[in-house]
């Protein structure tokens, strides 16, 4: 039930999460269907810190709800992680 | 259309990252015969038939990044090292662009039409009434093509009422303009140079990332670590390409090692002053046309392969070439880097004196990355001149046009010759063929902006972000909208 809670989407768009793939997701709202864009809120980052310590393999990041990182991001695998999230929101 | 979303661009970038950031720690010796290992270890599935495989092709990739292609290869057994010894001492920037690295080519089969299994063997049989050779036979199963008969007219694809017959392109050379990448017997792709014209749409096309350009990335680095003023010309298209305004891109330019940013937008400005006069002198002494010249693939173009043209095309230097000028004219001493969205300036700056080197966005983005510079967080510095908005906006189609429009109605008193302004874009096969007619003077128009690249130099082979995305940030800049 989309109540109040939204789910938060960080999309990093820190340099190195940018050239390896954020500039794409930058315009994941555009990719996403109606019910779940209602559902989320989007924010874009600069850097979100997990590119330190010349950790770029994993870049780009995109973070939701605070707790879970997602690596390698892409529109689809994000869209997939978000879906499966609000699943879990509703069933609690 | 996302196009980051591929693979081949974020190893080109990864393998970009590792290289600068060796070279700029001092340890890329050890380590660069042990990247393709790193990146592509046993314990992990290959992206092709094998993980030697993508390791060679890694090696090649490298090879590029340092500025040797395959033609430079004398044995296969030489370390990388031993090339970044020698690019280390290079003085002068590799005379070509593009090369094919022959393990990555797949060797894709020639183009042909393929009747696909969606073929029901149907009684009407359209296709084989409509093949002027007779190349198709319907079998029990499906209709089949000869190959030996059929000779790609393509009727068959547009009567089949299943839209069974499909043609197989070959990515490169369905891309390159000139048909100057072509297969040798064994099947591999190989660039002839004596029709290239660098517009590297062929490293773009190719979904095996067998194309690959040489880059002079490490001289960049070197002439930073001798502590010369480096200058950085940015191009007008760079508004856009990364998450930064461009006061911001000032700052990191200079964290990242560069002495300065100039905006080349200031040297659009004199291109646009000056063709804008040439322009009208030439249709004073009665010519019937005149194109620009700020795209140096069109520009190669013309010379290898248009010889009509030759005279039409603008003799005013091209933005890049008039910054260059500034910057040397300002410091004698300095050392000028284009950074840009094109392979082709790597050409044009070979015959320029005042362009060192030229570097792209994807090479810079690296560079940033490598430095762990944040552009998003930095304060930004104060631009020391802003360009003319008309002038940035030569990176997007009719950009040129618009700003020659603009100098010419400031013109002072004179009337201005009637501009019949067309846009040739992007660079393709047809278009070729209507130059060739503009040039012959049998198609209407007295003054053609060709940009080589779809949307202006915002989409070129080397941009980070789209080019319709690039193209609005540019156009904004440029207060066209
Ligand atoms: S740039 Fe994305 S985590 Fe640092």
């Amino acid at each position: 039930m989309g109540n109040g809670s939204k789910l938060k989407v960080e999309i990093c768009l820190g340099t190195t999460c940018f050239i390896l793939g954020a500039s794409e997701l930058q315009d994941l709202a555009q990719y996403l269907e109606p019910e779940l864009l209602d559902r989320v809120d989007i924010i874009g980052r600069t850097c979100l810190g997990f590119c330190k310590d010349r950790k770029f393999d994993g870049a780009p990041f995109v973070r939701l709800d605070e707790s879970i990182v997602i690596e390698r991001a892409t529109v689809a695998r994000v869209t997939e992680k978000i879906k499966a999230m609000l699943k879990e929101k509703d069933a609690e | 259309m996302p196009s980051m979303n591929n693979a081949a661009e974020r190893v080109r970038r990864e393998l970009l990252i590792r290289v600068i950031r060796g070279e700029l720690d001092g340890t890329l010796d050890q380590e660069i015969d042990r990247i393709p290992i790193v990146m592509r270890p046993s314990d992990q599935p290959a992206s092709r038939c094998c993980i030697y495989k993508d390791r060679a092709v890694l090696k090649y990739r490298l090879m590029g990044i340092l500025g040797f292609g395959v033609e430079d290869e004398t044995d296969e057994a030489k370390p990388l090292r031993e090339y970044l010894a020698e690019a280390r001492l290079r003085r002068e920037p590799p005379k070509e662009v593009l090369s094919v690295a022959p393990v990555a080519c797949y060797g894709c089969i020639e183009s042909h039409y393929v009747i696909t299994n969606a073929c029901r063997a149907c009684f009407a049989r359209p296709c084989t009434f409509s093949c002027p050779k007779q190349a198709i036979t319907v079998g029990p199963k499906q209709a089949e093509i000869d190959h030996s008969k059929c000779i790609d007219c393509g009727k068959c694809t547009t009567v089949c009422p299943y839209k069974a017959i499909i043609r197989v392109p070959i990515p490169c050379e369905e891309a390159c303009p000139t048909g100057a990448i072509r297969k040798d017997e064994s099947g591999r792709e190989w660039i002839n140079f004596d029709t290239c014209i660098s517009c590297g749409k062929c490293l773009k096309a190719c979904p095996f990332s067998a194309v690959l350009e040489r880059s002079q990335i490490i001289e960049v680095i070197r002439a930073m670590k001798e502590g010369r003023r480096v200058v950085a010309m940015v191009a007008p298209a760079i508004i856009g390409q990364f998450p930064a305004t461009l006061e911001q891109l000032a700052e990191g330019l200079r964290k990242a090692g560069f002495s300065d940013m100039l905006e080349v937008a200031s040297g659009a400005e004199l291109t646009a002053r000056n063709e804008a006069k040439e322009f009208f002198e030439r249709m004073e002494r009665g010519d019937h046309l005149m194109t620009s010249s700020c795209c140096p693939a069109y520009v190669e173009a013309v010379r290898k392969l248009i010889p009509e043209m030759r005279k039409f095309v603008s003799a005013t230097p091209s933005p890049m070439g008039y910054s260059g000028r500034l910057a040397k004219e300002r410091d004698p001493e300095c050392v000028t880097v284009f950074i840009g969205p094109c392979v082709a300036k790597r050409k044009e700056a070979c015959s320029d004196p005042n362009v060192d080197y030229v570097m792209t966005f994807e090479e810079l983005g690296a560079l940033f990355a490598a430095r762990e510079i944040n552009l998003g967080t930095l304060e930004g510095l104060k631009l020391e001149r802003e360009a003319d908005p008309y002038a940035r906006g030569f990176g997007a189609g009719c950009g040129v046009t618009a700003a020659i429009l603009h100098e010419m109605s400031a013109g002072e008193g004179q009337t201005p010759p009637k501009i019949d302004g067309k846009l040739i874009n992007p660079l393709d096969r047809k278009n070729m063929r209507l130059l060739k007619l503009h040039a012959l003077g049998k198609l209407p128009g007295n003054f053609l902006e060709v940009m080589a690249c779809e949307g202006g130099c915002v989409g070129g082979p080397c941009a980070l972000v789209d080019a319709e995305k690039g193209g609005a940030a540019v156009r904004k800049l440029a207060r066209e909208e």
